[in-house]
């Protein structure tokens, strides 16, 4: 992943401009990302006001690599990768900023081109494999026709592909469950499925919304490694939406923490579990169990819940939540920098770096956000309801 | 399937035998007049009396007479009007023409009309079309057959009407060929079909919006579907589901109800009008042969209905 200060500069008349496809404005550099967001801002409107559910987020993809961005409910994950695909597009959605796919701003891009995108370079999964296949057509029959609707081919080779594909993702006997119906499949198989039913086209991209989140733990690895497989395989780039940070800890690159409709912290995995530097991703590590502290430590959740989407203050969304704000916050959202020196790994936070690592050193060794804070020489309010 | 059928089938015989049963109990009961005293004609004395109860089979015991009844039904057999002493049989294979003209024709329109406007109205909520289709089913749901009926005639018949545009009233009898049969329809049908298309209108747009926030929608866009194929091969699939439900009882609640309210306005030669006929001179063979007729196709048409929710619906399994 690239810093979003980055300048991605456009090719200077090379002769390999003369080369870009009709329509495309900038021709795709060889080491341009797959995938680059810029200041993405997604809203609503609603009879309370505008909610804004993507406040300006910016990350890139590079082929063959995998992204996690996790949040809670509501953060905007989801929102954000819908509106790459142009699902969120309506005439009470507004869309800015930016999404270079290959070089092409997708969110200039007409419907009916988009649809050829759709499916065929990017495709998309989703958290519940049940309802999100159609419930009365066999499963062959709905992978054939993602595959014809972006290949001029038989209905005899579409179903070839679709035999092929089950085989791939591991559905057993796959040339005659072809003709089963998705309920005569099981969570996981069905997660098979829709795995292969978005990567019959051999798209460049996966978008896997919450692809584990309605399947038993057992199963979710299962799913988790296939997708791993099929990466190496087939080199496909993933963007992996959850709110598990065990999901991503296996399986991505990089990691975006969203709240609220921006991105707070972005670091390589390695970097974010090793030294999170934003106090909401210390919330959520202390949040999951952990197998290399005592049993007897407890897990904190993170006190209170998301702000309310509409008319967001131009502030630090975090801070009525943070149990570290005190005496170090300034007024103003803070920007999204790279941190006390670590090159690639940005937060949205303006706690001094001596601050951070006194704080993480607590929370790391099981203290509690009271404990940390105290050492942390920062006052602690009253209760606060 | 062939089991569940047959199944099905056997339990449709139970039911016309109970629906029979039970209107030859209600006619037996109720004051209507003593179909016998009915065709003696003026003070009639005691034997003449007891000679046509007897020729009618009404002085046996009352199981033995619904026991023949049914046997000669079974064999296709009515036996006769007890008002005119025609044959029944020949009088309700003719009714019968007429009715199914009536009862198909309507439902095309019912159907084909709500398809239209619940379609429009789900894709372009909201708008213009959306708000004027729904206030008019509104209108069509609250008109009573009979009213609406009238209605028709006094503006559109070419005999009463203020614009004469259709045939009117008593027109099927006269019509020779198809085509002027046909046209003698146009106002039926569309008064039958009114209330009915007005009901599955607002179901079917109703049902549509719900299916169009389906996850399986999203799937279907995800994978660059073509809007039209997303709504007219997914949406549409799953919205159809609950109005074939209602179907089934809805097709018998416009045979036996609406039907005959609308031949009655029409004067359309059908069952419905005969047995309204019949209604109004107690004349119970009658009444039970139409009765008989009627439970008939509503129960042949629940059958169909729920035959066809399968074909939609993998998951449903009849065996």
């Amino acid at each position: 992943m690239t810093d979003s200060q980055d300048p991605i500069t456009a090719p200077d008349g090379a002769p390999d401009a003369t080369a870009a496809p009709a329509g495309a404005e900038a021709a795709p550099r060889a080491d341009a990302p797959l995938l680059e967001v810029r200041d993405l801002r997604v809203g609503f409107d609603s009879e309370d006001g505008l909610v804004q559910a993507v406040g300006g987020i910016s990350y890139t993809v590079e082929a063959g690599k995998t992204l996690g961005i996790v949040g809670e409910s509501g953060s905007g994950k989801s929102v954000s990768t819908m509106t790459l695909m142009g699902l969120t597009r309506s005439s009470s959605t507004k869309i800015e900023g930016e999404v270079l796919f290959e070089g092409r701003d997708l969110l200039k891009t007409t419907t009916e081109d988009l649809r050829k995108v759709r499916g065929n370079e990017i495709a998309m999964i989703f958290q519940d494999p049940l309802s999100s296949l159609h419930p009365f057509y066999r499963i062959g029959a709905q992978i054939i026709e993602a595959v014809r609707a972006h290949n001029d081919v038989t209905k005899k080779q579409a179903r070839a592909r679709a035999v092929e594909m089950l085989g791939l993702v591991g559905i057993p006997d796959p040339g005659r469950r072809v003709d089963s119906y998705p309920h005569e499949f099981s969570g996981g198989m069905r997660q098979r499925v829709m795995i292969a039913m978005a990567l019959a086209n051999d798209p460049k991209l996966l978008i896997a919304d919450e692809p584990t989140t309605a399947l038993d733990v057992t199963v979710q690895k299962q799913i988790l490694e296939l997708m791993d497989r099929l990466q190496r395989e087939l080199g496909t780039a993933i963007v992996i939406i959850t709110h598990d940070l065990g999901v991503v800890a296996e399986t991505a690159d990089d990691i975006a923490v969203m709240y609220a409709g921006r991105i707070v912290e972005r670091a390589s995995v390695h970097d974010l579990f090793s030294h999170p530097r934003h106090p909401y991703t210390w919330g959520l590590l202390r949040s999951i169990p952990r197998l290399d502290l005592p049993r007897d430590v407890e897990l904190v959740p993170v006190d209170g819940r998301p702000p309310s989407l509409i008319g967001l203050p131009d502030d630090c969304s975090f801070r009525a939540r943070c149990p570290y704000a005190a005496g170090c916050c300034r007024p103003g959202m803070p920007d999204l920098l790279e941190a006390d020196g670590a090159p690639g790994h940005d937060v949205r936070c303006t706690m001094p770096p001596e601050r951070r690592a006194t704080i993480w050193g607590v929370l790391a060794d099981g203290g509690t956000p009271e404990a940390a804070a105290e050492k942390a020489g920062i006052p602690q309010p009253e209760e606060v309801a | 399937m062939a089991r569940y059928i047959i199944r099905r089938l056997l339990w449709t015989v139970v039911t016309l035998v109970v629906i029979t049963a039970v209107a030859y109990f209600l006619f037996r009961v109720l004051p209507s007049g003593d179909p016998v005293r009915a065709r003696a004609g003026k003070a009639p004395t005691q034997e003449r009396l007891d000679a046509i109860r007897a020729s009618l089979g009404l002085d046996n015991p009352w199981y033995q007479q619904l026991g023949d009844f049914l046997w000669n039904a079974a064999h296709f057999d009515f036996g006769r009007s007890y008002i005119s002493d025609a044959e029944l049989r020949p009088l309700i294979l003719d009714a019968l023409g007429a009715t199914t003209w009536l009862v198909v024709g309507a439902v095309i329109v019912w159907l084909s009309a709500a398809a239209i406007v619940g379609t429009i109205s789900a894709l372009r909520r909201g708008s213009l079309p959306d708000r004027v289709a729904m206030g008019g089913a509104l209108v069509a749901i609250s008109a009573p057959v009979y009213w609406l009926g009238l209605v028709a005639l006094y503006l559109f018949a070419s005999d009463i009407g203020q614009f004469k545009i259709f045939p009117g009233a008593g027109s099927y009898s006269s019509a020779g060929n198809v085509l002027d049969r046909a046209e003698a329809m146009i106002l039926p049908w569309f008064v039958l079909a009114a209330a009915f298309s007005a009901v599955y209108a607002r179901l079917l747009r109703s049902s549509l919006l719900e299916s169009m926030q389906e996850d399986y929608i999203r799937t279907a866009r995800a994978k660059g579907l073509s809007e039209r194929r997303v709504i007219f091969k997914h949406a549409t699939r799953s919205a159809i589901t609950p109005l074939v439900t209602a179907l089934g009882v809805d097709v018998g609640l416009l045979i036996g109800g609406n039907a005959i309210l609308t031949e009655s306005v029409f004067n359309i030669p059908g069952l419905g009008r005969l047995s309204y006929d019949a209604i109004q001179r107690g004349d119970v063979a009658t009444i039970q042969a139409t009765v008989l007729f009627l439970a008939f196709f509503v129960c042949i048409s629940a059958l169909i209905v729920d035959l066809l929710y399968a074909l939609i619906d993998p998951r449903v399994k009849y065996e």
